[in-house]
């Protein structure tokens, strides 16, 4: 069965689109600059293993509305698990407590999106329809399979979570937008134990598809989740210091994320806190750099159809050849800043408030061979597996933290080293960058984004880089 | 819902058909909430959410095989057909022989008075909540010149029930609020920018700190952070603030938790009656602290709440456990279950609290010729596996026993053993601003990568 968005609302809770559009009419026309609805219908099914067998299943439905009404920069929002036009009227006048607009006050809106909504993830039937027995079979395959790879290995932990996420966005003066959104996670963590010593790898990946697809990849996650904790059975204590560091393909892209991503954020750069405030237009990043956020990637983890205000997602060159070029915009702030809106308003569910998010943000491909760029180093670091980051984007202080790196001397990788965190300001260090590799990759499907409280799946990617000059914080002074 | 005895009826209806449809145990956990959030930045009113949730979560047990689910939908029949799906996912899964409810022995009795509700969740007015919000604002931009900017400040207030039911006799609830008080600003010297917050939390709305104290404190933290640079690499002591002392308790937590140690992925396995840390380190969990952040009658298997001693005078005394992770290490529960509706039982501390020492946060700082002063700590480099850790810090530089210039874009990288082992003054000034807390520490060494 396809499931409309529009359909599958006004049936489960006996909802009339035009009722619904009436409520966020009357809001506006009592002097609100906008206003909107969000219905989230969510199905989440986990299976994980330990032991060698899956001992747990959860299934977890969510459900609930939230109203916004907008004067200005205010916001207004209610949010309720329960669904029913009561419910939404009382939410529209309880968020309307944020005010009308003042005598001073003028009108501002936002020019809509001149685009069409995608179809980036059709996936049927639903992930979540799935008989969980094919999830447990695929789960006990990765343990045999991790197992397999070394005597060392002790411990396989491995978990599934599949999602069906049904969303449904009204404003006034439109028909209401909706978005059914699949998604799809497996991680897998291996402790591996030799002479005492005890360390873990861990690896996994996802996206908006089929769990078909991740079955096929499943060995190759099992296997690079054993690779990576014997790999650190041997790490030896990192560096401390400032070094030349030379960032792999794929998820090391974390970096972008951190050192710029949230830094230009609309929200931030409207309030003059972000450290990239008024630079649009300004040098920050070397040449050789640049960076977009792109939602439409078909199947991505970090993609959307629309966003969570309805506007369908888009590419934004956040910077081009190292100069500065745009922000990423949610709907309030477009209107405040007069700018196009990006469709990057997005909201952890219905029990949150939207604001300028990331979708997948990555670093196109230069020209250099990746093999070259480790070679032109005398000595440094070369990390390739990272586990989070954060940053403080007023300072433009970023710190992200490698699983897995290696010392490179006289051009050639050596030893393992253990974890270290790399510490760095968001605005200079890609003016740093010297080299770009042609080896382009995006995440495998396992980033997640905080902001102000807010889960959202992100996508990321670089090529080889190389950062002429990176605090790096191991032990060894 | 409204009150427990809601909560209560709702839980022991899921566990009830839990049973018909084919469970040998059951247990259900039921919430509910209102809450409201206000904010304002820069004097106007910006932001206001309203919320009202409710859900229940049910774990059923199989033929010894688990599955647990969960719904917002709280009508009859949608509890039965939730009973229902349960089993058709537990039967899909394997069975374990160390799966199911606490012991009976273990479950709590007549609850304690612990002092979490206020009344005032009831009649939250919004505009009481912006004035707050806007007086610890003012404030911290009152403070000094260099204050230009901020991200806002907010006030939040809510509150609901908890409530338990297994199918082994247990059937409880309590009711919980909380209100809390923050301020984000900006200061600003020579063109760069620095953020910092301060807060306030408690169960009653007129136990919040002063709204000027709040803002006040947030603009001494950022004012402190302005000219700030990096330090040259080298080994030296290091001094934690309170809040970044109990990051470090934080991972004590997690490494002695009972699902890390089952699982081999932690650095202190097997190390209970061994010395872990300096002879002068106590630290304790107690749930039944009354108006502490985190108190509760029981956790989330119902099992009584009791203080546990985990490192006595530098001894690990006592792991962190649940039921199951008990089980599994052939010991007993510590009772420290916590439970969302949505999944099963897994350990987290409660009030988990390093005990004060003899010295003066003044006379710790002075005691330290040349070394860093840590404010804030970022990222997410620390193995509890290995006990590796490796974070962004900032903070300022101690000259002479002094704090001089501010410090950012540094590291502080080490192992939890060695710095553990390596406290060297623990200081006078704990105060239960959250749920893990600690005094001023100071660590002997530690390695400090800058330029």
């Amino acid at each position: 069965m396809h499931l409309v968005p529009r359909e599958f609302f006004c049936q489960r809770y006996g909802l009339t689109e035009d009722r619904v559009t009436r409520i966020l009419e009357s809001a506006v026309a009592q002097g609100a600059d906008h206003a909107d609805c969000f219905l989230e219908f969510r199905v989440a099914q986990t299976a994980s293993l330990e032991d060698g067998v899956v001992k747990k299943a959860t299934r977890n439905v969510r459900q609930g509305v939230g109203v916004r009404i907008v004067v200005g920069p205010r916001a207004g929002y209610a949010f309720s698990d329960e669904v029913s036009l009561p419910d939404l009227e009382l939410a529209a006048r309880t968020a309307g407590y944020i005010g009308t607009r003042g005598a001073a006050e003028t009108p501002v809106s936002v020019t809509p999106a001149l685009r069409t909504p995608h179809d980036l993830y059709a996936v049927e039937p639903a992930p979540t329809d799935a008989p969980l027995s094919e999830h447990v079979a695929l789960l006990e395959r990765i343990d045999r399979v991790a197992r397999a790879a070394d005597p060392a290995i002790t411990r396989v932990q491995a978990g599934l979570t599949v999602e069906q996420r049904v969303v449904l966005v009204a404003t006034p003066g439109g028909p209401p937008v909706g978005d059914v959104r699949p998604l799809v996670h497996l991680g897998v963590t291996c402790i591996a134990e030799r002479g005492g010593v005890r360390q873990q790898g861990s690896s996994g990946g996802g996206g908006r598809f089929a769990v078909a697809e991740l079955a096929a990849r499943a060995d190759t996650f099992a296997r690079e989740a054993a690779r990576q904790a014997l790999v650190n059975l041997d790490a030896r204590p990192a560096p401390a210091g400032t070094m030349t560091v030379v960032l792999g393909p794929g998820w090391p892209g974390i970096l972008l994320h951190e050192a710029v991503g949230h830094g230009l954020e609309a929200d931030f750069n409207r309030k003059g806190t972000s450290a990239f405030s008024n630079r649009l237009g300004t040098r920050v990043a070397s040449e050789l750099c640049t960076v977009v956020d792109d939602g439409t990637l078909p199947n991505r983890r970090g993609s959307l159809n629309v966003d969570d205000e309805g506007t369908p997602t888009g590419r934004t060159v956040l910077i081009e050849r190292g100069v500065l070029r745009g922000y990423l915009q949610d709907r309030l702030n477009a209107a405040l800043l007069g700018m196009p809106l990006t469709g990057n308003g997005r909201r952890e569910s219905y029990a949150h408030v939207p604001m300028p998010r990331m979708t997948n943000t990555f670093m196109l491909a230069g020209e250099d061979d990746p093999q070259d760029i480790i070679r032109s180093v005398p000595r440094g670091l070369y990390a390739v597996s990272f586990g989070g980051g954060s940053v403080d984007i007023t300072s433009g202080r970023f710190v992200f933290s490698a699983s897995e790196a290696y010392l490179i001397e006289d051009g050639r990788l050596g030893a393992p080293v253990r974890g270290a965190s790399l510490i760095g300001n968001g605005p200079e260090v890609l003016t740093r960058i010297s080299r770009v590799g042609h080896d382009l990759a995006l995440d495998l499907g396992i980033g997640t984004c905080g902001k102000d409280g807010q889960s959202v799946p992100v996508g990321v990617g670089l090529p080889t880089i190389r950062i002429d000059g990176l605090t790096v914080g191991g032990t060894q002074a | 819902m409204s009150d427990p005895g809601d909560a209560i009826e709702v839980a022991r209806t899921l566990v009830a058909a839990a049973v018909t449809a084919g469970a040998e145990a059951a247990d259900a956990v039921a919430a509910d909430g209102t809450g409201l959030e206000v904010g304002v930045r820069l004097g106007e009113r910006e932001k206001l959410v309203r919320s009202r949730e409710r859900r229940a979560g049910l774990r059923v047990l199989v033929g010894g095989a688990t599955a647990v689910v969960s719904s917002a939908d709280l009508d009859a029949a949608t509890l039965r057909d939730l009973a229902q799906q349960a089993c058709a996912l537990a039967r899909a899964t394997t069975p374990d022989p160390h799966a199911g409810l606490a012991d009976p022995s273990d479950l709590a009795g007549a609850p304690p008075e612990l002092d979490l509700w206020d009344d005032a969740v009831e009649t939250l007015d919004p505009a009481a909540g912006f004035e707050l919000a806007r007086a610890a604002e003012r404030a911290a931009l009152d403070a000094a010149p260099e204050m230009t900017n901020s991200e806002g400040a907010e006030f939040g207030g809510g509150g609901g029930t908890v409530a338990y039911v297994s199918s082994n006799g247990f059937a409880g609830g309590y009711r919980r609020s909380s209100f809390s008080l923050s301020v984000v600003p900006v200061a600003t010297r020579d063109g760069a920018m620095q953020r910092d917050s301060w807060w306030t939390a408690s169960h009653h709305l007129a136990r919040l700190d002063a709204p000027g104290d709040v803002g006040r404190e947030a603009a001494r933290r950022a004012l402190r952070r302005l000219g700030a640079r990096q330090i040259t690499t080298g080994e030296y002591p290091v001094v934690f603030d309170p809040q970044t002392a109990a990051s470090l308790l934080r991972h004590l937590a997690g490494a002695i938790a009972g699902p890390a140690l089952y699982r081999r992925a932690s650095f202190l396995l097997d190390r209970v009656g061994e010395r872990i840390a300096a002879e002068g380190v106590t630290i304790v969990d107690d749930p039944l602290l009354p108006g502490a952040p985190a108190s509760r009658p029981f956790d989330g298997e119902g099992v009584a709440s009791r203080r546990v001693t985990i490192v006595d005078r530098g001894v690990l005394r006592s792991y962190l456990l649940d039921s199951y992770s008990a089980r599994r290490l052939a010991l007993r529960t510590t009772g420290h279950a916590i439970r969302s509706p949505g999944d099963g039982p897994t350990v987290a501390p409660t009030n988990f609290f390093l005990a004060a020492g003899p010295h003066t946060p003044e006379a710790i700082v002075g005691s330290v010729e040349r070394g860093l002063y840590v404010t804030e700590l970022i990222g997410f480099g620390v193995n509890t596996v290995t006990g590796d850790y490796s974070r962004g810090a900032a903070g300022l530089w101690i000259e002479n026993g002094r704090l001089t210039h501010a410090v950012e874009e540094v590291t502080i990288a080490g192992s939890l053993p060695e710095m553990f082992a390596g406290i060297e003054m623990i200081g006078d000034d704990l105060v239960f601003r959250s749920a893990v807390t600690a005094p001023t520490v100071k660590i002997a060494r530690l390695t400090v990568a800058g330029r």
